[in-house]
């Protein structure tokens, strides 16, 4: 079991450099080499979820899988993976958005093959250890190692302003990094004062008591390092470019799964290693989360390009998961998750159509489309169906997610929740906007082009199956990671400093039961 | 001096012996191949000399030297550093000097320099400290302007010359204050004294302060870092590499020595000094480097920052600084090596390719050589798998722990701006070759396909350290960790 966690991280790594020789063999050989490996990650990552919800009973709080090996004991540093409902969840989902990817590169991507697929590779490998990491270092080092692969993908196979857009990129990442790093370092030296031993383990950290200022110095330092990568106004200035500029693949990458990295953070890190400061700073982060909402939903409504009003959208969507995280409630962290797999799987959708467009018109400007429907109906059909989900249409994952979110929190905050769930109708202006704006109307560019490929046409009927699926049966989801949502919630109220009015905790016990038989 | 005083001292010894063995082999018969391969055998005799000298350290040899397992570990940094610039040198100086002009000198004067840097690292006198310093500082003073037909070397050259005059007027005159006050000349017996004042006198502390400025000038620390781009751009690219090195870490090894025994970081004038040092350095170097075109440059600024962020570190005072500073010191070695060791390579093969343009799409035509210079970069940035990330990572440590969190957060604010031009050099290296370059390119690929396997080596060698460091740095961190309590023991048994 314990080999197998290393095995998830360590398929895509060591694959990689075969992926980058196999530019030798055959044009194709990569992309194979990189679905073949993605595969059996995913295969594996079920596999080992499987065994989850066998040994569920059992009881849960223990890690499903565990490895743990001496790294620097010098600093209490040790090689720690566990593996639990959260994780299996994101592993699943980053597989499967990686072979989406890479499928949406099948022909964008022509030259340097061999060293896009590596890069592919290298990246998911570093979020699958994002995913798996609990020690505190090991998370960091995981964090890290993503980002150069990414930056490479973005800035040698972007678009005409790749250097800016990349550059944006790291440099926002990495600060917001250095910032959770420093906040990483105080945390394993304040274990050191409390016990004379330093430690990086998240469960020796999660014990420590801190000092409410302490505490809330540090869960600030840890929510900007994640709300940068989320993200969250006002960090979020480097995704527009980013996404625009990125390649396809490497956008669906960025957007499905490592937007993903940094509501993770929040879900594992910030929530429980801070429950002296969540009271306070509660209502900051779903501040900032109702001003993303809405604040992207508007950009949104006035961008041109395609690609930036899907990653104003994305943002938008991120905006419902920071709200979620910090409502406190049970059923809206139910609805983080739902939302965080629901968008992963509707954004690359989406950004797959966005790229397939650009592709065939060299352009990404809507100004200059319209009255394609015609001229390609299986992509017109598999964009309204991706704009439906992306603006929460019943029935679709996203609305599960959604409507989870602001269900679970209204208790808390109902005048955000008001105000967010104008997001959604906004959502449904610049989804539909942007339908009308491409399909529909004048013809203004006369150019014949191809419809979608088999291939592609296949992948975005398999995620829009899989979007229906979640959207009627999402307990798929909720059962998986609902062990992992309790937990939190039970350490949130155990160790916060009992300040909730009783009758709106009993308000949100109530939605929980009611929520246990409907969906 | 008793036999094991020689087998302590067997390393200096060992080195001083080898300077003269090359010295007359050169009178016999010059041959640079021959040379080339005495000079890296005497710094790898020398090497293996050192296990030996620990079994009896830590010992003090008369009051000038003490050899203890702080001075061996730099010992051996200084030495491997000394050997993978040796086999760089041999190709550079082939492609840029004529035999019959006479290069051999140039190993001997490397060999000196080493030898003043070994000195230094056991230095515990104020004349050892001296005598250390000016060795190094003449030898490569000499080695900077080697070559000596040319403009650039000639004005670098006499830009160190001044620079070292100054450095060894300031610390001359500091070290003669320091005696006046405390009548002792070494390390230990001025920090006892240090200790008796109820109040430092001012003019010890003047003193201290010169010294330190003559360390600070030496280690390019800003304010008094006016020399370093100039020199750096101008000197062969081997020595420029040899200063960013050993140089600078013999006289950190000597500054830690220094800090620890007279205890000079309980002082708060120090202290203060030492923070303002530090945050200009950060500054100065991290900004000014935003601006260069010159790889050499580039790096020489850099180079500013970093021990910007040694100082940090070496500000957290206790042994977690001194490990810290030891570890920074190791890594910042060892991923310089790579970036100028890159450099000389690639300028070996004709002309010093030391712009930007230079390397533009160097990773579609030179993938290894490339890969070596990004790794560097990446190291030098700070990110992780490679070594320069656990370094960072130590001095943020070592902050932290002493509740430094103004210059922490100057560290992680400088540290993103120094991504900036790294990531720029990094980007270079992945963009598209231009078209012009492209033709010839044609012609230079048959001839580069032939890398010279010490460059392979001496650079594989360097690879390998940034990334097994990055990877798994606990060997060396209980290394130093044992040399630092080595260096701490020292001062507590002696009376």
């Amino acid at each position: 079991m314990a080999m197998a966690l290393w095995l998830l991280i360590l398929i895509p790594i060591l694959a990689a450099p075969i992926a980058w020789m196999g530019q030798q063999w055959s044009r194709h050989a990569p992309r194979w080499i990189v679905l073949g490996a993605l595969a059996i990650d995913f295969i594996l990552a079920l596999w080992l979820g499987g065994q989850h919800s066998a040994g569920q009973a059992s009881g849960h709080g223990a890690w499903l899988a565990e490895s743990h090996t001496s790294w620097i004991p010098r600093w209490g540093i040790s090689l720690h993976l566990g593996l639990d409902g959260l994780s299996v969840v994101l592993i699943l989902l980053t597989a499967f958005v990686g072979i989406v990817a890479t499928i949406a590169s099948w022909t964008e991507i022509q030259s340097r093959v061999g060293l896009f697929h590596c890069q592919v590779l290298l990246a998911l490998g570093g979020v699958i250890g994002v995913f798996l990491a609990i020690d505190l270092f090991l998370f960091f080092f995981f964090w890290e190692l993503m980002l150069i692969p990414m930056y490479l993908l973005i800035v040698i196979w972007g678009h005409a302003q790749r250097r800016h857009a990349s550059f944006k990129f790291f440099l926002f990442t990495q600060a917001g990094s250095l910032v959770l790093l420093v906040a990483i370092v105080a945390l394993a030296l304040l274990h050191q004062q409390a016990t004379g031993r330093p430690s990086f383990d998240y469960a020796d950290l999660m014990g420590l008591t801190l000092t409410s200022e302490m505490a809330r110095w540090l869960m600030l330092a840890f929510l900007i390092g994640f709300l940068v990568k989320l993200p969250a106004p006002p960090f979020h200035t480097w995704l527009p470019d980013t996404y625009a500029e990125a390649p396809t693949g490497a956008t669906i990458i960025l957007a499905g799964i490592l937007a993903k990295t940094g509501a993770y953070g929040l879900l594992r890190f910030t929530l429980p290693l801070f429950p002296e400061a969540l009271n306070e700073v509660a209502p900051i982060a779903m501040g900032l989360g109702v001003v993303g909402i809405l604040y992207a939903a508007v950009l949104a409504c006035a961008q041109t390009d395609i690609k930036r009003l899907v990653a104003y959208s994305s943002i938008s969507h991120m905006g419902f998961i920071l709200l979620g995280a910090f409502a406190g409630t049970e059923l809206a962290l139910q609805g983080v998750m739902m939302q965080m797999v629901a968008h992963g799987l509707s954004t690359a959708g989406l950004f797959l159509l966005a790229g397939a467009l650009e592709e065939r018109y060299q352009t990404r400007n809507m100004g200059q489309m319209g009255g394609l429907w015609s001229v390609t109906p299986r992509l017109a059909t598999m964009t309204l169906f991706f704009a439906c989900a992306s603006l929460g249409l019943p029935g679709l994952a996203n609305f599960i997610g959604e409507f989870l979110v602001l269900f679970g929190s209204y208790a808390t905050q109902p005048v955000m929740i008001i105000l967010a769930s104008l997001g959604m109708v906004m959502a449904a202006i610049y989804s539909l906007g942007m339908m009308q704006r491409t399909f529909f109307g004048r013809q203004q560019d006369t150019r014949t082009a191809s419809d979608l490929s088999n291939v592609a046409f296949g992948t975005l009927l398999f995620i829009a199956g899989l979007q229906i699926w979640l959207g009627l049966y999402p307990k798929a989801v909720l059962t998986t990671t609902k062990p992992v949502m309790e937990q939190l919630i039970q350490h949130a109220l155990v160790s916060a400093n009992t300040i909730h009015v009783p009758s709106e905790s009993l308000l949100s016990s109530h939605i929980v039961t009611s929520q246990g038989s409907t969906p | 001096m008793i036999l094991q005083d020689f087998i302590a001292l067997s390393p200096i010894l060992d080195l001083g012996a080898f300077c003269l063995v090359t010295m007359l082999a050169i009178a016999f018969r010059r041959n640079h191949a021959r040379i080339a391969v005495c000079a890296f055998l005497s710094c790898l005799f020398t090497l293996a000399t050192l296990p030996w000298a620990a079994t009896v350290a830590p010992r003090a040899v008369t009051t000038l030297l003490v050899v203890d397992g702080h001075a061996l570990l730099y010992m051996g940094l200084i030495l491997s550093a000394t050997m993978v610039i040796v086999a760089l040198s041999y190709r550079y100086l082939n492609s840029q000097f004529h035999e019959q002009d006479g290069v051999e000198e140039y190993y001997l004067l490397l060999l000196l320099a080493t030898f003043g840097g070994l000195v230094l690292t056991t230095a515990a006198h104020f004349v050892s400290f001296f005598l250390g310093f000016e060795l190094l500082g003449l030898s490569l003073c000499s080695l900077i302007g080697y070559l000596r037909t040319r403009r650039n070397p000639l004005e670098a050259a006499v830009k160190y010359l001044l620079l070292s005059i100054t450095a060894s007027a300031f610390l001359l005159f500091g070290l003669a204050l320091l005696y006046f006050e405390s009548g002792a000349m070494t390390f230990h017996e001025v920090g006892v004294s240090v200790k008796q004042w109820q109040t430092v006198p001012a003019l010890w502390l003047g003193g201290l302060i010169l010294v330190l400025v003559g360390i600070a000038l030496k280690l390019g620390l800003a304010p008094f870092h006016m020399w370093i781009p100039d020199v750096y751009q101008g000197a062969p690219t081997p020595i420029t590499t040899y200063i960013a090195t050993v140089s600078k870490a013999a006289v950190m090894a000597l500054l830690l020595r220094l800090a620890t025994e007279v205890g000079i970081l309980e002082l708060p004038p120090v202290v203060h000094l030492f923070s303002l040092l530090a945050v200009v350095s950060m500054v100065t170097g991290n900004v000014l480097a935003l601006l260069q075109e010159n790889v050499k440059r580039l790096l020489a600024y850099s180079s500013i920052a970093h021990f910007g962020y040694v100082l940090v570190a070496l500000l957290a005072g206790g042994p977690p600084a001194a490990e810290a500073v030891t570890f920074y010191v190791i890594v910042y070695c060892a991923m310089s090596l790579g970036a100028f060791g890159v450099v000389t390579v690639y300028s070996s093969e004709g002309g010093d390719k030391d712009r930007v343009e230079d390397y533009q799409g160097l990773f579609w035509t030179r993938p290894w050589l490339a890969g070596m210079l990004a790794l560097s970069l990446l190291s030098l940035a700070g990110i992780p798998v490679t070594a320069g990330f656990i370094g960072k990572f130590y001095a943020i440590t070592a902050g932290v722990d002493a509740g430094l969190w103004w210059l922490v957060l100057a560290l992680i604010g400088n540290s993103v701006v120094s991504l900036y031009y790294y990531l720029r050099l990094f980007v270079t290296l992945f963009g598209e070759v231009a078209v012009q370059e492209a033709l010839p390119q044609q012609g230079t690929v048959q001839r580069s396909e032939f890398v010279s396997w010490t460059a392979v080596c001496s650079l594989g060698f360097v690879a390998s350290i940034i990334l097994v460091l990055g990877i798994y740095p606990e060997p060396l961190i209980q290394l130093i960790r044992e040399s630092v309590s080595n260096l701490l023991m020292v001062v507590a048994q002696r009376p």
